[in-house]
């Protein structure tokens, strides 16, 4: 059976983002988008989390947090980077202390531009991710599956 | 009358789980009715457990999965010993055990957030421990029985006797349920609190159990309020609907309170209980005495 789809639980990180993207991705969490309707919730704890939406050019100083961010979450999981800062800089690209785009730091599975991107384009993005999530975790069911089986083959050597 | 009891558990813990379930879903789809918006499909809750299942197992310390399987189970046995007549106060003690191993498993991890979470889960039980023993005392004073099955099938209106104990009770049934504004040491849905409290270092499998647990407990405390109204079933299941609406009103309309205004209140639930039980002691004396 496949919940995972049905309950992404999303969290939040701003990565030195001008905060744009940030006040569209809480737009999503009021009664006009309500994005609870599909079972998502905005969660502060990592390792509750499946999806990491992610907002801004990542600096310096919050590289480390942003890859102890990921590390934390149980697999399978997906990131979204939100606006054109979290996929490649955007106007900050070239300032001395912006690493310029989430990519450049954990590996990103959907990108959403937009200057600020819109609460329906996020949205639209969190449902591409849930197709991406569910792909992830068929995927490391099968991998337990094989190992579980390569295991038995390797015991049942072992006793003849 | 020696299977009937039996029959009442394993109906608890087959069908409790289904029930709390279903009761976090219809908390929720209320809750966004009162907020203005659609809310989550009905079996959310079953959807969210089933993808915890799912996810990969992320351990600290293996310590910690002992402590919730243990706090799943007593809070199960402590219901199930409830549906199956026992003794109150057994059951509020194997209840209370409960979520001492709770407390141990948010310990058994070296994280502040966890600690926390902890900390305010102890706070917890001192608040409501007081509360909720004075209302199996009540229910003894006016029925003359600890046990839950005697309870049940008595004639005499309970809440006639003991109004401020069940006031009490439905207040610290608010600390219970984890809902504003006691919801200190974890909360609900999607509210925020020092990143989620005692669950913070629990996720996947060892968090569904969590939920699971708090299903049974939820149930076992919809129970508690109906031996309030057990003289007439009717009322009695209104009554619960009732509670629990208002619950979900009062948790939609106040605010989180500090730690000490969470233990304040339920002491002073307490205090009610108190009195609610000494004048129905001087009533109750008044009578066998014939007013003499």
């Amino acid at each position: 059976m496949a919940f995972l789809k049905r309950s992404p639980w999303i969290l939040h990180y701003d990565a030195s983002s001008c905060n744009g993207c940030d006040i569209e991705v809480l737009a999503c969490l009021t009664p006009l988008y309500d994005v609870e309707r599909f079972g998502m919730i905005n969660t502060g704890n990592p390792k509750h989390a499946d999806i990491l939406l992610i907002t801004g050019g990542i600096n310096t100083q919050n590289r480390e947090v942003v890859e102890n961010i990921y590390e934390q979450m149980p697999e399978p999981k997906v990131v979204i980077a939100v606006g054109i800062c979290a996929a490649t800089g955007g106007i900050f690209r070239e300032c001395y202390n912006i690493v310029g785009g989430i990519d450049k730091v954990i590996p990103v599975d959907v990108y959403v531009p937009g200057c600020a991107a819109r609460p329906e384009q996020i949205i639209d993005g969190v449902v591409t991710a849930l197709s991406i999530l569910e792909k992830k975790r068929a995927a490391m069911a099968g991998t337990a599956q094989t190992r579980e089986e390569e295991q038995h083959t390797e015991q049942a050597g072992e006793s003849t | 009358m020696t299977w009937t009891w039996l029959i009442g558990a394993v109906l608890f813990l087959v069908l409790a789980p289904v029930i709390g379930g279903l009761v976090a879903g219809i908390d929720r789809k209320i809750t966004a009715r009162m907020q203005g918006r659609v809310g989550p499909p009905l079996l959310q809750p079953f959807y969210d457990v089933g993808k915890l299942f799912e996810k990969e197992s992320v351990v600290v310390t293996t310590a910690q999965n002992f402590y919730v399987l243990a706090y799943l189970i007593f809070i199960a046995l402590s219901g199930a010993l409830f549906f199956a007549g026992g003794d109150l106060l057994l059951i509020i003690f194997a209840f209370t055990l409960a979520h001492v191993f709770l407390v141990l498993g948010a310990y058994a991890v070296h994280s502040p957030y966890s600690h926390i979470g902890a900390e305010r889960e102890l706070i917890q039980l001192m608040a409501y421990e007081p509360m909720i023993i004075l209302a199996a005392v009540g229910l003894y004073m006016v029925t003359n029985s600890f046990y839950v099955a005697d309870i049940a099938v008595s004639t005499i209106p309970a809440i006639l006797y003991l109004p401020g104990v069940f006031l009490g009770f439905v207040t610290i049934l608010t600390i219970k349920l984890r809902k504003s504004p006691f919801d200190i040491s974890t909360s609900h849905h999607a509210h925020q609190e020092i990143v989620k409290g005692i669950t913070t270092e629990f996720s996947g499998s060892t968090l569904a159990q969590v939920e699971i647990a708090h299903w049974y407990e939820n149930v076992f405390l919809l129970g508690f309020v109906f031996l309030f109204f057990s003289w007439n079933p009717v009322i009695g299941v209104i009554a619960v609907v009732v509670t629990y609406l208002a619950e979900i009103f009062v948790d939609n309309v106040t605010a989180r309170v500090r730690w000490q205004a969470a233990l304040k209140s339920g002491w002073f639930a307490a205090v009610l209980g108190i009195v609610n039980l000494a004048v129905l002691a001087y009533i109750l004396g008044y009578m066998m005495t014939g007013g003499v």
